[in-house]
């Protein structure tokens, strides 16, 4: 069975939490005790079964009536294991969409109907393009609101249309849906003969999503090294992590960055059983021919594509502290499975979040904002651009008085000199 | 080059979590209950680390109610992997005055359970334990970091856990915190039961039918123990029963099962009607059970 790993996002009333529910309902995934705490909960509300109930776990949550976190959720079908992230749609938590974001698949983006595409939509088509997110459902909701009307369904559907062709998505599905009736979530409504497309769920069952990354991309982050302490194991060598993209085989030649030793690989071990080749996601551990010096923080690559190595780093920064980012701060930054000392050198632009274009030259990054920055670290690291590589071109920012994970980053390349 | 399949995708997972804690930790030890998802993270923490042997000792936080079949596993299955095992009893806490003991019919020591935890961690001076929590348990867990951070009083504080971003753990912690790592996160109860068949995994007895003597109480089945009050008008029968959890006696309720193997306990969850907690008096207490245990230092 596949995985499949997708972010709703929307704003507070486009009804989000509802098309969970809807989904973990109509799939038949809720059991019988969530149904009657969900009842229970309902009935203290008023407002008859509240399938927001579902997603909404933390207490202050329920109180306010807010979600104020990444929530995960799980259902399956007989085809397809899913795992949710749900993210909150208020302006001060885009955070979370970014950390929802930074594993997905797929984003639902959910606009109401009854009000089309909101600035915040707007905003999260932005992030869902900026980490290059492969797919895009546009879920238009509450169409029952509306009366079904073709036409504020196109519209909204070409307005999205339009902005996301400007951020570059590859691939975006509009399916209008009431997550309140159910219509379009899990069975097809006869109410919109104008949709020819399948269900929600048949689409999130039926999308191809999981395709291999080209062989030759192969990067192995070092974890750790394995060394047993059985004496007749004391030759035993070997260099722990996951596959983050491409493929291994013994007998490849490949290239330990930032300290560029070249060797060939002796043998690939899986949990301790010899395997012919591993590929991304599999965690394994790699035997290298020569007898070298290699450890944490290190990445096996393949010699024919091998990462970039330096100290200076251009990245899309999204600022997750309440102190806000300035010139020259000092920071501690974690990239795969190295760690390093770093300077933030410049704030070179920060997006608008109206027009999403770059102003140049803030005085500084505010909690949830995003610009372009240059980082000096003290350490050499071996990295990709984060279009190359999601895994190998991304990185967070650590604060190391209160040792909190400040921002995410993203590689980008050095812009051609004019 | 083929796909990996869910069951390998969620294994590979835990195990570059498991490496991780064991490269940013000094201290980390493993939770074990002899409950089904602990007996998972101690296979996982062995193939983790081969041919080279598991950092992480076990340590067992023992309620003194445990089922002596749960207690008699555990001893049995740590010889078999040759691993380290450290038990700290709440008993000696409610012995300190650390602790208080509860009244009632079901006298439960689930809150106790986590001072002597916190307690254990001062002592042994540890900086991760690893739990076998799971996300899609209960609704303060849908929220929970892979790596999560508590305070000195290991206490679980919403807002200030830290975003977790692609594949990048950040264990950095001051002196006097430690992490709860939960490398079974995203596994659901199903993953669960279809790893433990995959691997051929032992488990306790207690998860497959057999005689049990029982209370009958709103439409559940309660084991009796020496912890249990039993008052005359209780409705005691011997019947045949499982348990879908491994809890203290006092609080985890049997259900009337003839499935023998993990093949039929399978077939048997995908035709149930109620989720895992749903037999678990602790959850039941308040809407709220979870969320206010995490923050006193409960997993």
């Amino acid at each position: 069975m596949e995985l499949l790993r997708f972010i709703t996002c929307g704003s507070v009333d486009d009804g989000k939490s509802t098309l969970i529910g809807r989904l973990l309902y109509d799939s038949k995934t809720l059991l019988h005790d969530q149904v009657a705490a969900l009842e229970q909960s309902s009935a203290k509300g008023g407002n008859g079964l509240n399938l927001a109930l579902l997603t909404d776990g933390l207490r202050a949550e329920r109180e306010q009536g807010i979600t104020i976190d990444v929530a995960y959720k799980y259902f399956a079908t007989p085809r397809r294991k899913f795992i949710i992230a749900d993210t909150p749609g208020h302006v001060q938590y885009t955070r979370n969409m970014v950390t929802g974001a930074s594993t997905a698949d797929l984003a639902v983006l959910l606009v109401d109907a009854a009000q089309g595409v909101q600035e915040q939509t707007r905003r999260h088509a932005y992030l869902a393009g900026l980490l290059r997110i492969p797919h895009v459902v546009l879920a238009v909701n509450k169409m029952d609101a509306v009366d079904w009307s073709q036409d504020v369904y196109q519209r909204i559907r070409d307005e999205f249309l339009a902005l996301t062709r400007a951020s570059g998505f590859s691939d975006v599905h509009a399916i209008p849906v009431s997550a309140l009736l159910g219509d379009n979530v899990v069975e097809l409504s006869t109410r919109t003969p104008y949709y020819d497309g399948p269900p929600l769920l048949r689409y999130l069952e039926d999308l191809e999503v999981d395709r291999p990354s080209a062989p030759e991309r192969g990067r192995l982050p070092v974890q750790l090294v394995l060394r047993p302490s059985d004496p007749a194991l004391q030759d035993y060598r070997a260099y722990a992590g996951q596959v983050t993209s491409g493929a291994f085989r013994p007998g490849d030649a490949v290239v330990v960055l930032p300290s560029n030793i070249h060797t060939t690989i002796a043998g690939i071990d899986r949990y301790g059983e010899p395997v012919t080749e591993a590929f991304a996601p599999m965690s394994v551990a790699i035997r290298l021919r020569d007898d070298v010096d290699v450890g944490r923080g290190e990445v096996i690559a393949s010699a024919k594509r091998p990462l970039r190595v330096g100290q200076e780093l251009r990245a899309r920064l999204c600022w997750m502290a309440e102190k806000p980012l300035v010139p020259r701060a000092r920071l501690l930054l974690r990239h795969a499975t190295a760690a390093s000392p770093a300077i933030v050198t410049a704030i070179e632009s920060v997006v608008d979040i109206h027009s999403f274009t770059d102003q140049p030259a803030p005085a500084q990054l505010a909690l949830n904002e995003i610009g372009k920055v240059r980082i000096k670290t003290a350490r050499t690291l071996a990295f990709d651009t984060y279009a190359e590589e999601r895994a190998t071109g991304a990185f967070v920012l650590v604060d190391e008085a209160s040792n909190g994970t400040v921002a995410a980053g993203l590689i980008i390349a050095e812009e051609p000199a004019t | 080059m083929s796909l990996l399949s869910h069951l390998d995708r969620l294994e590979a997972e835990a195990i570059f979590i498991l490496r991780e804690t064991a490269a940013q930790f000094e201290r980390p030890v493993l939770m074990f209950s002899g409950g089904k998802d602990s007996i998972i993270l101690a296979h996982l923490a062995a193939k983790a680390f081969r041919p080279a042997l598991s950092p992480f000792p076990y340590l067992h936080i023992d309620t003194g109610h445990n089922f002596p079949e749960t207690l008699a596993f555990r001893d049995r299955f740590t010889a078999q992997m040759g691993a380290k095992l450290i038990v700290r009893l709440v008993e000696d806490s409610i012995r300190l005055g650390r602790a208080a003991e509860e009244k009632g019919k079901f006298p439960s020591r689930n809150r106790q359970q986590a001072v002597t935890l916190v307690d254990a961690i001062a002592e042994l001076k540890l900086d991760a334990c690893i739990g076998g929590g799971r996300r899609d348990e209960e609704k303060a867990r849908a929220k929970e970091r892979i790596f999560s951070v508590r305070d000195e009083f290991g206490g679980w504080r919403p807002r200030l856990q830290r975003p977790e971003l692609w594949n990048l753990l950040n264990g950095r912690i001051h002196v006097g915190e430690n992490v709860r790592v939960f490398p079974l996160s995203n596994w659901t109860e199903l993953d669960v039961w279809q790893y433990i068949r995959a691997e051929r995994l032992p488990l306790p007895e207690l998860y497959f039918a057999h005689q049990r003597a029982c209370i009958v109480r709103d439409g559940l089945l309660f084991p009796i123990s020496p912890f249990v009050r039993i008052d005359p008008e209780d409705d005691v029968r011997r019947t045949q029963v499982r348990f879908r959890t491994v809890g203290d006696m006092t609080c985890t309720a049997a259900f009337p099962s003839d499935v023998r193997d993990v093949d039929g306990i399978i077939d048997e969850l995908r035709a149930s009607p109620v989720t895992e907690r749903g037999s678990r008096l602790d959850d039941q207490r308040s809407e709220a059970a979870m969320e206010d245990r995490k923050r006193e230092g409960y997993f």
